[in-house]
């Protein structure tokens, strides 16, 4: 080949006329090779070079050198982005509000639970190409693969969980399932991808089973209202009946300390009034009699003194009525 | 001189052609197979990348993927052992492995793909309605082990285990269908169900019977609220009659144990002379009893009047 080329060189020097353009066309020609020979990877990228189809070196950030084009060739695949696949949903705008597609793609969201109940499943998965020369030449459609793996371990996770737990409880424990499997799967594949996340994102009970999921959540609200509403029942009279029985008590204790009280009180006036009493036995009972006596005698309203004797001349006495009726 | 010229470009030109026509390249993704008026070379297959020399003309190169590529089965409706219809879709990931063979068998992938789905939908087939619906769904058995929730109503099948399970009927499908591939020198990597569903008609009754399950874990909780409302209550009345009962007993002891001190005091000092205090309490008790307006009739032989009547009384 290098021969013909200098062939061509002296001949279109001999024609004069054609000779001055096929120069210039020579000249671009080599400037094109030339340039081919020159590469230039940016950061967080990978340069595959085949020479002649075979794979001979990966080269990182920088300006590098290669053989001309047809010899050597040069593939460029970003191995720091981190890509985006997402099931059961699409993003139709990413932004401040994203939009995402009206249509449901119920054929990749459905599936079936291991107590043989659907539940709707979206998620996503993040990964980044972790070994470029994996990724270019071991899988065709290394994308396509993963999607397709993703959605085969997703179902396969799933099947081994209740509806309970894949709609409640178990997401995060399903999502990391979902990593650690779809790994092991793409290692086996050489996809030469690395899954970065899976993140569960909606997960819902199919539409028409909805209300029902509804109404089981609003019941176990209800539960607790109802409990609540006792609870507050009881506290509204429990602790107030204890304070009344505090109340009674103390109220007990109080009738103690007076009746206690009051009888040593009357006990210590009467043994005090017996020892005087006893220095004058008579003069005193009869002193008292008639100090009591002066003190009823005026205030009875008819007061009636009969002998004994005369028997007959007590016939009849009129009991007041007022008395009775007063 | 011109004809010099002719003569000299067109033998340039055969010239090119013919190294052109004896050198080839094997790219990363490819493999060829070589063949010569048809019938392939002493070791016809290469697999390395790279630039190589070949006879001009009488060799023909056949080149093939060397990649996994993808096999996507079209959707079956299946009936599984226990009678029921799912649609289940599956993938598979193959290579040519021998592509003389290959060559010699089908010739292009697109007839490849046409033999995969002979053999992997058929033993799909096979395997998936020789199963129960768990069995196809579940992997392992850690649904049976698992300590049920208090949302979780379950069917009769719940707490059945599997035999195979999903990773054992793939397996089996694999091995199967690996064994019928190898003939057109594919190898199967791997078959994947990719989705698993119940038919249209099958869902209907799947989902009344989810709402149905919902509907009675709902009673269930509406009903427990009921029931611990009821017990609240039921306490309430407890905790107050115990409260107010023990009050009530603790008072009358307390009660009791002063009215017996009292009386026990009492007692004491009144005992020292009963006739006095017999006396005393009397009269205190005439001038508390007797009244305004009360009549009263005494004797003239009462301590009191007894002077009316006769001055010396004694």
């Amino acid at each position: 080949m290098a021969r013909y080329n200098t062939y061509d060189l002296t001949e279109s020097f001999k024609n004069f006329k054609v000779g001055k353009y096929l120069t210039v066309i020579w000249v671009i020609i080599a400037f094109i090779i030339l340039i081919s020979c020159m590469y230039q990877i940016g950061p967080g990228e990978a340069g595959i070079i085949q020479r002649f189809g075979k794979h001979v070196r990966t080269t990182h950030a920088g300006l590098h050198l290669k053989l001309p084009a047809g010899i050597e060739k040069l593939t460029k695949v970003n191995i720091e982005h981190v890509f985006k696949e997402e099931f059961g949903y699409r993003t139709r705008k990413a932004g401040v509000v994203t939009e995402y597609e009206d249509k449901k793609y119920q054929e990749e969201s459905l599936m079936l639970t291991g107590d043989l109940n659907c539940a709707e499943v979206e998620w996503i998965v993040q990964f980044k190409i972790a070994e470029p020369e994996k990724y270019l030449f071991k899988v065709r459609r290394p994308e396509t693969t993963l999607r397709d793996l993703s959605e085969a371990v997703t179902r396969q996770v799933i099947g081994d969980r209740t509806v309970t737990e894949v709609l409640t409880v178990g997401r995060e424990e399903i999502a990391n399932q979902i990593q650690l499997q779809l790994q092991e799967l793409i290692n086996l594949y050489e996809v030469g991808i690395k899954v970065i996340t899976v993140k569960l994102q909606d997960v819902n009970p199919p539409d028409p089973v909805k209300p029902a999921f509804n109404e089981v959540n609003e019941a176990k609200q209800e539960k607790e209202r109802s409990i609540n509403q006792a609870w507050e029942d009881y506290n509204k009279v429990v602790p107030r009946a204890e304070g009344e029985a505090q109340q009674i008590i103390a109220e007990a204790e109080g009738y103690e300390q007076e009746r206690v009280n009051r009888a040593l009180g009357e006990a210590k006036r009467f043994s005090s009034v017996l020892e005087e009493y006893r220095k004058a036995p008579e003069v005193t009972k009869q002193r008292l009699y008639l100090e009591t006596l002066n003190e009823i005698i005026p205030q009875v309203k008819q007061i009636y003194v009969i002998d004994p004797a005369q028997k007959s001349v007590i016939p009849f006495i009129p009991l007041p009525k007022t008395s009775e009726t007063q | 001189m011109p004809g010099k010229k002719v003569i000299f470009y067109i033998f340039l030109l055969v010239v090119l052609i013919f190294i052109g026509n004896s050198i080839y390249t094997i790219n990363e993704t490819e493999q060829v197979v070589i063949t010569q008026f048809g019938d392939p070379i002493d070791n016809a297959i290469k697999k390395d990348a790279g630039l190589y020399l070949k006879a001009p003309f009488i060799w023909e190169i056949h080149r093939f993927e060397k990649r996994f590529q993808k096999w996507d089965g079209y959707p079956n409706q299946i009936p599984t052992k226990d009678k029921k219809y799912i649609w289940v879709d599956t993938t598979a990931r193959w290579r040519i492995m021998d592509p003389l063979k290959f060559l010699k068998s089908v010739g292009n992938e697109q007839n490849a793909l046409g033999r995969l789905d002979d053999i992997i939908d058929s033993t799909t087939r096979d395997l998936v309605s020789r199963n129960l619906l768990i069995d196809v769904v579940r992997s392992t058995n850690r649904l049976t082990t698992l300590e049920s929730s208090e949302e979780d109503v379950h069917q009769e099948e719940f707490r059945e285990t599997i035999t195979f399970g999903q990773k054992a009927i793939l397996e089996q499908i694999l091995a199967s269908a690996k064994k019928l591939a190898l003939q057109y020198g594919i190898e199967l990597l791997d078959v994947r169900i990719k989705r698993i569903n119940y038919i249209e008609q099958v869902l209907v009754k799947v989902y009344e019977r989810m709402i149905s399950e919902r509907k009675r874990i709902a009673e269930q909780y509406r009903s427990e609220g009921q029931g611990k409302k009821a017990e609240i209550s039921g306490l309430k009345e407890k905790d107050l009659r115990k409260i107010r009962s023990v009050a009530y007993k603790t008072a009358q002891e307390i009660i009791g144990k002063a009215d017996a001190e009292a009386t026990r005091v009492y007692a004491e000092a009144y005992n020292k002379d009963p006739e006095f205090y017999a006396f005393v309490k009397s009269l205190e008790t005439y001038s508390q009893t007797v009244k305004s307006n009360n009549v009263l009739i005494m004797s003239t032989e009462s301590d009191y009047y007894k002077y009316l009547k006769n001055i010396k009384a004694r």
